[in-house]
């Protein structure tokens, strides 16, 4: 199962095996990483998952949709070119090793 | 000895409250109870991705079971509380096998359940209400098989059950008993627009319906019989016609109710201060404005009033103040609601509902107070921010949409 880095707010670096189809969101969160909110359990309906994506992965995760695209200018810390909601992106192997970077206001 | 705090109610409120302890420093003993046989998870993809088959049980689960290991939290399953008492030094509850709990602080996020329809026909194998994981289970085990799906009741849930069984291929009617949809929570405006919308998409709505009985070969439900005695076919019907507050176990401890809803203050403190209660079961001060009593089913509410009831339990004196968000998923349609409506005196609408993105915003004496967006984050992100501000935007020029709607914000 493809593994994923999260940044937590305070520096902390946590691995954890992820579900493969499972978000990056839900990884986080049922495991307890700090700083991913996720007010709406992935609906993309709140922008409280915000995540920055490592440069050398952007490719392979891709850029946001429409709705998560307008989600990302109303979230709380200013988006980047490699903000994404953590709830958007799904675990796969292709994935193994993602690194993210987790925002550190999200409400 | 350290304090013991029970909370009775494993769903999303209960949740959060235990976690919010561990988070805020408690370093008591937390148990966190439930009738249900597995631990917490998320009750809103139940009616959508869960359904469609997007995701699957364990997705929905809110923490894995090591982590509440790690946080020392306990968490009891299949069990339900069947009466909870106040002895001299502590409290009791006792369950449904026999165990004896006992506590110092007691916390009830016990939630609501599906109002029940009671004609003829409505015990027939087939009708079905959608609450919890076995509802869900219940629904997708007869799913694939069912051509005709009736909804009773064009409420949120209705509609987007309604909207997964169309996308599925169903023949999908929509019975609502009142002249238009979802019209507890939303304007004319926006009912029309969901009436129009699920129409567009093949699913008839019937507005002012009214059911004489379900119709049966015996054992199975096949159909609703209108007033009038027009049937339509069915192999499942979903009824989706609001939730009762769970409030016997409040009521039980002689805590104040009104209609099962456990009335709690700002601090989400019941009317006994050893008791806190939080979310679907709660009536709670505005959430804005502190004047009148609401009740707010979402998960926005049970999260929010969880974690201030967490901090009540530690002693802490905060005020609730939490501006109310909602959404809701049908088909291709996102809406999403900011504030609370209630008491609105005007409205104003922003864009084409016929283009299928639009947004109306609630005034009550020309403060803005709600918005409902529909596939409009922009402009639901903006009200949002301005509600918690305690910022407006101004009427006369909210219906511009060659204006953002945050550069209108003022106090």
């Amino acid at each position: 199962m493809p593994n994923v880095t999260y940044i937590q707010p305070d520096g902390k670096e946590i691995t954890i095996e992820a579900r493969d189809g499972d978000s990056v969101m839900e990884t986080a969160v049922r495991n307890g990483v700090k700083g991913i909110i996720a007010e709406c359990g992935g609906a993309c309906a709140c922008a409280t998952c915000h995540v920055f994506v490592d440069e050398t992965f952007m490719d392979k995760v891709g850029g946001p949709g429409d709705l998560e695209d307008d989600m990302l200018d109303g979230a709380a810390e200013n988006r980047t070119d490699c903000s994404r909601l953590s709830c958007q992106i799904k675990m796969n192997a292709g994935l193994d090793g993602l690194r993210v970077r987790i925002a550190s206001e999200q409400v | 000895m350290s304090e013991r705090v029970l909370i009775i109610g494993a769903g999303q409120a209960g949740m959060q409250l235990a976690v919010s302890l561990r988070e805020d420093g408690f370093t008591g003993s937390v148990t966190l109870i439930g009738e249900e046989p597995h631990g917490p998870y998320q009750r809103p993809p139940l009616s959508k991705a869960f359904l469609s088959g997007e995701s699957d049980e364990e997705s929905l689960e809110l923490r894995s079971p090591a982590f509440y290991v790690e946080n020392n939290i306990v968490v009891i399953s299949d069990e339900q509380v069947v009466e909870v008492r106040w002895d001299a030094a502590h409290g009791t509850a006792v369950t449904s096998t026999g165990r004896l709990i006992p506590f110092d602080k007691l916390a009830l996020t016990t939630g609501s359940s599906p109002r029940r329809l009671s004609i003829e026909g409505s015990e027939l194998d087939g009708v079905l209400y959608l609450r919890d994981m076995a509802d869900a289970k219940n629904l997708k085990r007869r799913w694939d098989k069912a051509e005709h799906v009736v909804v009773v009741g064009g409420g949120f849930i209705g509609l987007e059950v309604a909207a997964v069984a169309r996308k599925a291929g169903k023949t999908v009617t929509v019975l609502e008993a009142a002249d238009r949809l979802i019209a507890r929570a939303v304007s004319e405006t926006t009912s029309e627009f969901y009436r129009a919308a699920h129409e567009r998409r093949g699913t008839r709505v019937r507005l002012g319906a009214s059911i004489s009985r379900f119709v049966g070969d015996g054992t199975k439900v096949t159909g609703v019989e209108l007033d009038g005695g027009e049937v339509i076919p069915a192999d499942i019907i979903m009824v989706g016609i609001g939730v009762i507050a769970r409030g016997e176990l409040a009521t039980q401890l002689g805590l104040e109710t009104v209609n099962g809803a456990i009335v709690v203050d700002s601090h989400a403190r019941t009317s006994d201060p050893r008791v806190v209660a939080a979310g679907d079961a709660v009536l709670l001060p505005h959430p804005l404005t502190g004047d009148g009593q609401v009740r707010v089913e979402s998960v926005q509410n049970a999260v929010d009033q969880a974690k201030l009831a967490a901090k009540t339990i530690m002693g802490g004196a905060d005020e609730y103040r939490a501006v109310p968000w909602f959404w809701s998923d049908q088909a291709d349609l996102k809406l999403q609601i900011a504030g609370l409506s209630n008491g609105y005196d005007a409205t104003v609408l922003r864009g084409n509902p016929d283009d299928e993105k639009f947004s109306v915003l609630y005034y009550r004496a020309g403060r803005l107070i709600a918005i409902d967006s529909v596939n409009d984050v922009l402009d639901y992100m903006a009200v949002r921010k301005a509600l918690g501000n305690g910022q407006t935007i101004p009427a006369d020029q909210a219906s511009d949409t060659s204006v953002a709607l945050k550069t209108l914000v003022q106090d």
